[in-house]
């Protein structure tokens, strides 16, 4: 049944920290999370790490393991050969508070910033009628736990900090694309995500469906929708012709990021 | 700061608020924007980030008779289901006001842009669920609670975008502190005066000073091994109740839900979701018999199929048919399971089978029951489409709570409400499923408009924070790092689930619970000596240091209870006294503590409480049949014209 597995963990704070070596008890159908739970009980009871419901449900888990953005929850450990190494890092996107925790405060701050429901004037509650077809296109960005990996994988801030100012991320312009598909929100939503929401920035390489833990269509349902959204608006032809003939300078926030 | 060695003078971050909410599951965040929208300004206090609360556990829905699917539901026929799932001991208003309001709750969600399933004409959908007469259960999929969270948790953020237009300040009227923990609650004489507490991140302590507090805390179901809850489920807000004066009632009653995961064994525990019975899962044993038929009690004869035939027909034609046996009240079926296992029929891992895959098309169930998929083939490896899933009891909720007025929420002590899981009465001796996120949305808001009126009504005099509480708070917090060579906090916690697993679990008799009393006081001791390694930056053995005092205290309320109810009722059931007794629905045992001070000078304190008595217009909505399976011959005679009590007319929902 059990055998002992060796793990590394990133132990450390926002002035620096190291990889720790620890050869740990590993049973039948464990996950990740009850293995760095093993080193906390036994081993490191000041290990710092977050986590609520241990069944995929929270996204409070997320980390990096052997490199790849993961909830530990989901995490099988028979996904690996025994006498592979375990690294387990906190995600890289954002700043280390300790161990495996970071300060995750970026994406509460881009919430924020995305204007909330409109509800409709003339309806009250009670008088919403909506067809299944219609409410499921928004129904499956709501499926989203907000564990940030997409986020944390998306090349325009994972690397490039000086992004994050204007762009959203992937989670929140899908949050975007779910009102502006929600059938009864009432507000225009095309121009904010260019112009406020860093639209533009996105170069649809998909990191961000990868990595979804529910398997969103992170992209294929919601970014590249609105981008068209946004195209269908800001590119129709007799504009684009009168622009054209203005010698109109290229919108900066058009110009993709770099990789 | 100090680590507790050095004597460094201690800093506090000072807040001020009319109101707040300990808690962001969906009783704290609805408790919240109802105080805000009161005018109030209001914190809320929680120990996860925000949006990550319990509630996104919730899978099957909010009840409410909303009369989408089926016309004939309305509010009256649900609060009948209610106050029979819970074997009559719930306080009759709570359930009153619930059934009433919940539909507004509900509806309300939409306004602020939650996306439930819809019936072919555009409204809500509606699903069965145990106990529940009519399909009741508004929901997304199984995943209602994720839906039900964000869609409050967006509220707040609409109204904190409201606040930022009006004063360029997103938190001038909520300010959430994320992963912060509430360790005790302050009072000037009797009356709240604020709250105490740390942040989880760098270990800094905070005074809030406000004169009303609102428990939202959830549940208790960490001091059991065998659990669906999460980590902080350590009975924070029952423990700070009792510690600030506050009694709770119901405590014996802990709902262990009857299909949890058993195997492999690290996702014992994982929930399974009741919709998987309301949609058609069936529960067999190794024999393949679909045992429920042999458990329905005598007080649901009325209401249960007694075939397969019967029970598979009402599916389609639920006039014409009575419901199948899988779909009783929790207690039931998890009792039934239990007892399935005793006695030999066991699935290979010791629990039951649930089978869906024999029961609806493959694309149906991944549609309907999208999580449950994914859950059983990543962490089980089985397909649920293909195969039967093996299922077992598991501690999912506490009926038990802070003792409420029904209206306000308001405890025994001034200025202190209790909403959600946390507040005791609503749900009597087993909740049924459904009536949590709507519990948590009607008495939320509720809470939040009492505690509103309550600090209007204190016009310019507000309770103060005394200086040497807030010494004496920071000396109890910082305790376990002046202990050298004690013991790992997560040592005594994984004993304490333990025991309580084992000794006050699902199936109690006395020996057994007054062992486990015995084994909570000698972890008193090892709780009191328990230290802690490294800093105070996100330590996670001192947090469980800190959250193990509340959980002692819970389970001893739970055990003392549980030996004082010589019966078996809902979520209680003990193998020595296995019959539910009139006299005893009569009965509310109140917990509170008649000494307080240091963790070992800590008494808790049992009474004997009448349990509220309906009023006739409530009683007239039973047959008297049904009334006389519950009550004492004497509460019988007592009522008001009780022989010439008749069936409901069709039309009411009988």
């Amino acid at each position: 049944m059990g055998y002992d597995h060796h793990f590394r963990v990133w132990r450390g704070d926002d002035t620096g920290g190291e990889l720790d070596d620890f050869s740990v008890e590993v049973n039948d159908g464990e996950v990740v999370l009850d293995i760095i739970h093993r080193l906390q009980a036994t081993q490191a009871p000041d290990l710092a790490v977050r986590w609520n419901c241990k069944a995929g449900k929270c996204g409070s888990c997320s980390a990096e393991v052997n490199g790849k953005p993961r909830l530990m929850c989901m995490t099988r450990m028979s996904t690996f050969d025994k006498d592979e190494v375990v690294t387990v890092t906190p995600i890289r996107t954002f700043p280390v508070i300790r161990d495996l925790v970071t300060d995750v405060s970026y994406n509460y701050e881009k919430a924020r910033e995305i204007p909330s429901f409109v509800p409709p004037a003339d309806l009250a509650p009670g008088e919403y009628r909506m067809q299944q077809v219609d409410v499921e296109r928004s129904q499956e960005f709501r499926k989203c736990i907000e564990c940030f990996m997409c986020n944390n994988v998306c090349h325009v801030i994972r690397d490039h900090e000086e992004n994050k100012e204007q762009f959203a991320g992937p989670r929140y312009l899908m949050r975007v694309a779910e009102l502006d598909m929600h059938p009864l929100d009432q507000a225009d939503r095309q121009h904010e995500a260019q112009e406020q929401h860093g639209l533009g920035m996105c170069n649809i390489t998909k990191c961000c469906t990868e990595v979804c833990p529910e398997h969103i269509k992170i992209t294929d349902n919601a970014l590249i929708p609105m981008k068209e959204r946004v195209v269908d608006r800001r590119y129709d032809p007799l504009v684009w012709l009168g622009n054209k003939i203005l010698r109109r300078t290229p919108d900066r926030d058009r110009s993709s990021t770099t990789d | 700061m100090t680590d507790g060695n050095g004597t460094t003078t201690e800093t506090y971050e000072r807040h001020d608020f009319d109101v707040i909410v300990i808690g962001a599951g969906g009783a704290g965040l609805r408790a919240a924007i109802a105080a805000r929208e009161e005018g109030m300004r209001t914190a809320i206090v929680c120990k996860s980030l925000f949006g990550k609360a319990h509630t996104v556990m919730a899978e099957g829905g909010a009840a409410a008779a909303l009369g989408n699917v089926n016309p004939k539901d309305n509010w009256k026929v649900h609060f009948r289901d209610t106050m029979r799932g819970g074997k009559f001991l719930n306080n009759y208003r709570m359930a009153e006001l619930h059934a009433k309001e919940a539909p507004q709750r509900v509806w309300e969600l939409e306004t602020y842009g939650a996306l439930f399933d819809r019936t072919k004409d555009g409204r809500i959908s509606q699903r069965n669920f145990g106990g529940h007469e009519y399909p009741r259960l508004a929901h997304v999929g199984d995943r209602t609670g994720l839906e039900l969270i964000r869609t409050l948790q967006q509220k707040i953020v609409s109204l904190q975008q409201e606040d930022f237009r009006e004063t360029g300040d997103y938190e001038s009227r909520i300010k959430v502190f994320a992963e912060c923990t509430v360790t005790e609650l302050i009072k000037d004489g009797d009356r709240i005066s604020g709250a105490f507490g740390y942040w989880r991140e760098n270990g800094r302590f905070l005074v809030f000073s406000a004169p009303a507090v609102i428990l939202a805390t959830g549940g208790i179901g960490k001091s059991f091994k065998v659990t669906s809850n999460s980590w902080e489920y350590t009975g924070d807000g029952h423990a700070l109740a009792l510690r600030a004066g506050a009694s709770l009632i119901n405590m014996e009653f802990v709902q262990f839900h009857p299909t949890g995961m058993v195997s492999p064994p690290s996702v014992k525990g994982i929930l399974v979701t009741e919709s998987v019975r309301g949609d058609g899962g069936v529960l067999k044993n190794s024999e393949g018999e679909r045992f429920m038929f042999n458990y329905i009690p005598d007080v649901f004869k009325a209401q249960y199929a007694t075939s397969a035939e019967e029970a598979d027909k009402w599916y389609t034609d639920p006039d014409n048919n009575r419901r199948p046996p899988e779909l009783l009240p929790r207690d039931e079926v998890a009792r039934a399971i239990n007892s399935e296992v005793k006695a030999g029929r066991g699935s290979p891992s010791g629990g039951v089978f649930l089978d869906i895959a024999s029961r609806l098309p493959a694309a149906e169930i991944q549609r309907k029951l999208p999580s449950m998929y994914h859950q059983f083939k990543e962490l089980a490896d089985v397909d649920i489409t293909a195969e039967p899933m093996e299922v077992g009891p598991t501690c999912h909720y506490v009926m038990g709570g802070v003792e409420v007025d029904a209206d306000t929420q308001q405890s025994r002590v001034p200025g202190l409400y209790a909403a959600g899981e946390v507040s005791g009465g609503m749900h009597g001796s087993n909740r049924l499923g459904g009536n949590s996120l709507s519990d948590l949305l009607v008495f939320g808001m509720r809470a939040g408009v009492a505690a509103a009126q309550y600090v209007g009504s204190l016009g310019g005099t507000r309770p103060a924070v005394s200086e040497e509480t807030v010494a004496a708070a920071t000396e109890a917090a910082l305790a376990p790092f002046a202990i050298q060579g004690g013991e790992n906090a997560f040592t005594i916690q994984q004993d304490l689930q333990q025991s309580m697993n084992d000794l006050v679990g699902i199936i109690r008799k006395a020996e057994e619970v007054e062992q486990a009393l015995l084994t909570l006081q000698d972890l008193r001791g090892r709780v009191a000596k328990v230290s802690v390694a490294g800093g105070r930056v996100f330590n996670p053995g001192w947090h469980l240091a800190l959250d193990l005092r509340n959980m002692l205290l819970v389970s001893e309320c739970v055990a003392k209870a549980a030996l004082e109810r010589t019966e078996s009722r809902g979520g209680h059931t003990r193998d020595d006294h296995p019959a539910m007794e009139s006299e005893w629905r009569k009965i509310n045992l109140v917990l509170s503590l008649t000494s307080t001070g240091r963790l070992e000078d800590e008494t808790v304190g049992l009474e004997r409480q009448p349990v509220p008595t309906m009023p006739t217009e409530l009683l007239q909505l039973f047959e008297w049949g049904e009334l006389s399976k519950y009550m004492t011959p004497e509460e019988l005679e007592g009522l008001p014209g009780a022989t010439k009590m008749a069936p409901l007319p069709e039309s009411e929902g009988a």
